[in-house]
């Protein structure tokens, strides 16, 4: 009964974002007030019945429903509760539900959150945010519901949740990353109701930013949370794998971040308008295209749950219709949105024009890498792969480029800047910089070598102008501590962002090159030394885990002779699907990770072991989650905060319409 | 030429020149490392080039693992059940790899027509097939236990050759 129920209210959720799609829309056209008042209790009935379809899954799961196929497939009695709810979206079609959920979420959000918005916009918004929401509940009912019963052979064991996503990181990883892919969902409907009413104001931008960055500050830990997940649950100690799933997750995040810093000039400065647009329909897009590579199954991966024609087509048909007809739009109606001021070539402005391009740049290298073996397989043309020699030879020059150039924009004024202050401030930052960066990366280990230099020696050239830059804000004034609390929120956000960008600079530049893996066979008793750690492998217990059994290794290691740790690699069999799966034990440390893993037995007793010593890795994670705090923090600077109260009062004042 | 075009001048020149770096630099990394997958019929055939990473791919024939006794050096042979490539390397195979499941694996071609493997990859279910393992399965006509497949067969014998 509950999960028909599940089913109804998703089909009466796809007729509410069918009215959506068409009512406000309709209202905003012809200037109808009755009609456009529509959009608000519409989204809100729309979140309410997906809200209510996601519990009726998550109580099949809970309450080991089996004749429910979707359940009987991710589920099982010995799992525990809060896998089992987590299961929810564990696969192809509970994830889709997710997806559409969060679609709704954004919706309700921006319908509760927008008081102060003209309602010709906010129709327009909600609208078109209703129209992605038809696209994607019908695609879930028509192709990948995850109601269907088996009421024939209801089976009454589950077949069990796939033992790589019985895991922390699968309950937080897919929730928060579609938060971040689906609300760029926002920005699109935002930049589609500006060119539907040819209007873009500053009040545009500031509405459409905190979204935006809300958005990207998501899609940031969730992409970083799963890079975590694959260094210690795939097993063996690699942080990113350039894999066409993780591609598609990190295009949408190139493009937004080109999105975010183009917003900022749209905002201050009136200019970009139209590029800004272009490239909310592109992040968008690629976020759309991420999930047509990962959903229909022509990737093959931990992620691709089934392959299936008739889904990867739909989801096709989809992604046309939404780029076709957004590019269409933009290219009848972008002509209207003209920038209203100018700016000399030393400015921020150009250098954040350079941002974009090198963002774009790296986003279409990725991209292509990721279509190529796709595009060369449908011509018929041999099977072929795209590795990440080819991903790192364009990413590694065109991002330590980026941060080069973010040393000197954070520096620069907006609209003229004197190039000879810029230089004559940036000499010395830049010896400096040469002096520390080659010292540090001598500290660290007395073989130097290049790569990581470099990435050091720009590091702290950007961190450098990121502490002249505070210098500069506050060598006017005479208290210098209230003149540091008076910058604006978003001032320290942007500060936050940088630098979580120069620590996961740091750490890919140090883990790239100092890292130390071997692969050795070991008995009990036997030592292998990397580094300044020895390891010593004890044998292996067996153990039996609640829906698995497990052989648990213990191995000593010793740091310079000194104990430093015991660890416990386990490698554990799930009899319910008969896999084998890899537990690595992670010591880990702020300044560097060791790492123990177990190969496969081999005779008398010995193992193969993998043993690995990854320096500053975690700095990796930790500059993500700064990221992610400063988005989120920029979205809370007073100004937005301002500028709604403002709004709510004059509304009259911002839409004549 | 006016201040306000020279600038403009000067950013589409930016931007060209961006452009072309970025279109060289990506076209020569694309030359250098993509890799070709071949059917151990193609290798048996003298179509894949030694020394150059490709990757190959197979189902693991039965009985055809063989470890050295002191290192984490294995031998096996892989198959499209019409013929045979013998695959070495050197470390910590996938937790899903075992006879009769098919891989893929990366590395290159020696004199010897021996497959030095520097990658071994099988995917994470049990179910799973490398989709190159089933297409050349096919090519050779063949399923994934050695049986002849009777759908189809005279097509994908005749697209093979």
């Amino acid at each position: 009964m509950i999960p028909e129920i599940g089913q109804y209210t998703l089909i009466l959720a796809l007729v509410m974002a069918g009215f959506l799609a068409v009512l406000p829309m309709y209202g905003a056209t012809v200037g109808s007030v009755f009609w456009m008042n529509f959009a608000r209790p519409l989204a809100k009935s729309l979140f309410l019945f997906l809200l209510i379809s996601l519990l009726c899954l998550a109580y099949a799961f809970a309450t080991d429903d089996f004749s429910v196929k979707y359940v009987a497939e991710n589920s099982n009695t010995a799992l525990p509760i809060y896998f089992k709810l987590s299961a929810v979206w564990g696969g192809h079609e509970g994830s889709l539900l997710l997806w559409v959920f969060i679609l709704t979420g954004w919706t309700f959000a921006v319908a509760v959150k927008s008081k102060g918005l003209p309602l010709d916009i906010i129709a327009r918004v909600l609208s078109v945010l209703g129209m992605v929401a038809v696209g994607f509940a019908s695609f879930t009912l028509m192709t990948s519901s995850p109601f269907q019963r088996l009421l024939i052979n209801t089976p009454i064991e589950g077949a069990d949740l796939n033992p790589l996503l019985q895991d922390i990181g699968l309950i937080v990883h897919p929730p928060l990353l579609y938060m971040g892919y689906v609300g760029f969902s926002v920005a699109f409907a935002f930049a589609i109701a500006a060119l539907l009413s040819g209007k873009l104001d500053v009040a545009w931008s500031r509405w459409t930013r905190p979204w935006t960055n809300i958005s990207w500050a998501f899609l940031t830990i969730g992409i970083t949370l799963g890079s975590w997940w694959a260094y210690y649950e795939l097993g063996w100690g690699g942080w990113w794998f350039w894999d066409p799933v993780e591609n598609a997750s990190f295009m949408p995040w190139l493009m937004g971040t080109a999105l975010v810093h183009s917003l900022a000039v749209t905002e201050k400065r009136g200019l970009f308008k139209s590029w800004t647009l272009l490239l909310a329909i592109f992040t968008f897009s690629l976020s759309l295209l991420g999930t047509f590579l990962v959903r229909s199954g022509v990737l093959t991966s931990v992620h691709s749950f089934a392959a299936d024609p008739e889904r990867g087509f739909f989801i096709l048909v989809l992604l046309a219709i939404t780029v076709g007809g957004s590019l269409l739009l933009y290219a009848i109606k972008a002509y209207d949105i003209k920038s209203e001021s100018d700016f000399e070539l030393c400015s921020r402005e150009t250098l954040l024009l350079i941002n974009n391009l090198i963002l774009v740049i790296i986003c279409s290298m990725v991209l292509i890498g990721t279509l190529y073996p796709l595009v060369v397989d449908a011509m018929g043309a041999g099977k072929i792969s795209v590795g990440p020699p080819y991903f790192n030879a364009l990413f590694v020059p065109f991002s330590l480029i980026l941060v080069f150039f973010m040393g000197i924009g954070v520096l620069l004024r907006w609209k003229k800047s004197s190039p000879r202050a810029i230089v004559k401030q940036l000499l010395p930052s830049l010896i400096l910089a040469i002096v520390a960066g080659v010292a540090a990366a001598y500290l660290f280990n007395t073989d130097i070598a290049l790569k990581s230099t470099i990435a050091l020696v720009i590091a702290f050239w950007a961190l450098f102008s990121l502490g002249l830059d505070i210098a500069s804000k506050i060598k006017n004034k005479a208290n210098k501590l209230s003149g540091l609390r008076k910058l604006p929120m978003s001032y320290w956000a942007m500060q936050l962002a940088h630098l979580g960008v120069l620590t996961s600079l740091v750490g890919v530049a140090l883990v790239a090159t100092y890292a130390q893996e071997r692969d050795v066979r070991m008995l009990p008793g036997d030592s292998v030394t990397l580094e300044e750690y020895r390891f010593e492998f004890q044998g292996v217990k067996a153990h039996a885990g609640p829906n698995y059994s497990a052989d648990i290794g213990s191995v000593l290691v010793y740091k310079n002779e000194q104990f430093f740790a015991l660890m416990h690699p386990e490698k554990r069999f799930y009899p319910a699907r008969g896999s084998v799966m890899t537990e690595a034990d992670i010591d880990a440390g702020f300044f560097a990770d060791i790492f123990v893993a177990l190969g496969e037995p081999l005779e008398d007793g010995a193992w193969a072991v993998r043993l690995q010593y990854k320096p500053f890795i975690r700095w990796i994670w930790f500059g993500g989650v700064l990221m992610m705090l400063a988005g989120f923090l920029s979205a809370f600077d007073k100004r937005y905060a301002r500028k709604k109260k403002t709004a709510s009062t004059e509304p009259r004042k911002l839409s004549p319409a | 030429m006016t201040p306000k075009r020279k600038k403009r001048l000067i950013l589409v020149l930016l931007v060209v020149f961006a452009g072309v770096a970025a279109v060289g630099l990506l076209v020569f990394a694309l030359n250098q490392n993509i890799s070709l997958f071949f059917s151990p019929s193609q290798i048996a055939a003298g179509d894949a080039p030694v020394n150059t990473r490709i990757r190959a791919g197979g189902m693991v024939v039965d009985g055809s693992v063989k470890r050295a006794p002191d290192s984490l050096k294995i031998e096996f042979v892989i198959t499209d059940f019409a013929e045979k490539v013998t695959v070495v390397y050197e470390g910590i195979l996938p937790d899903l790899f075992r006879e009769g499941q098919g891989i893929v694996a990366q590395g290159a071609m020696d004199k010897n027509g021996v497959f030095q493997a520097i990658e071994v990859l099988a995917k994470h279910d049990e179910k799973y097939m490398p989709p190159e393992v089933i297409d050349a399965l096919e090519k050779a006509g063949v399923d994934a236990q050695g049986n002849t497949l009777k759908k189809d067969y005279s097509i994908n014998s005749e697209a093979s050759q």
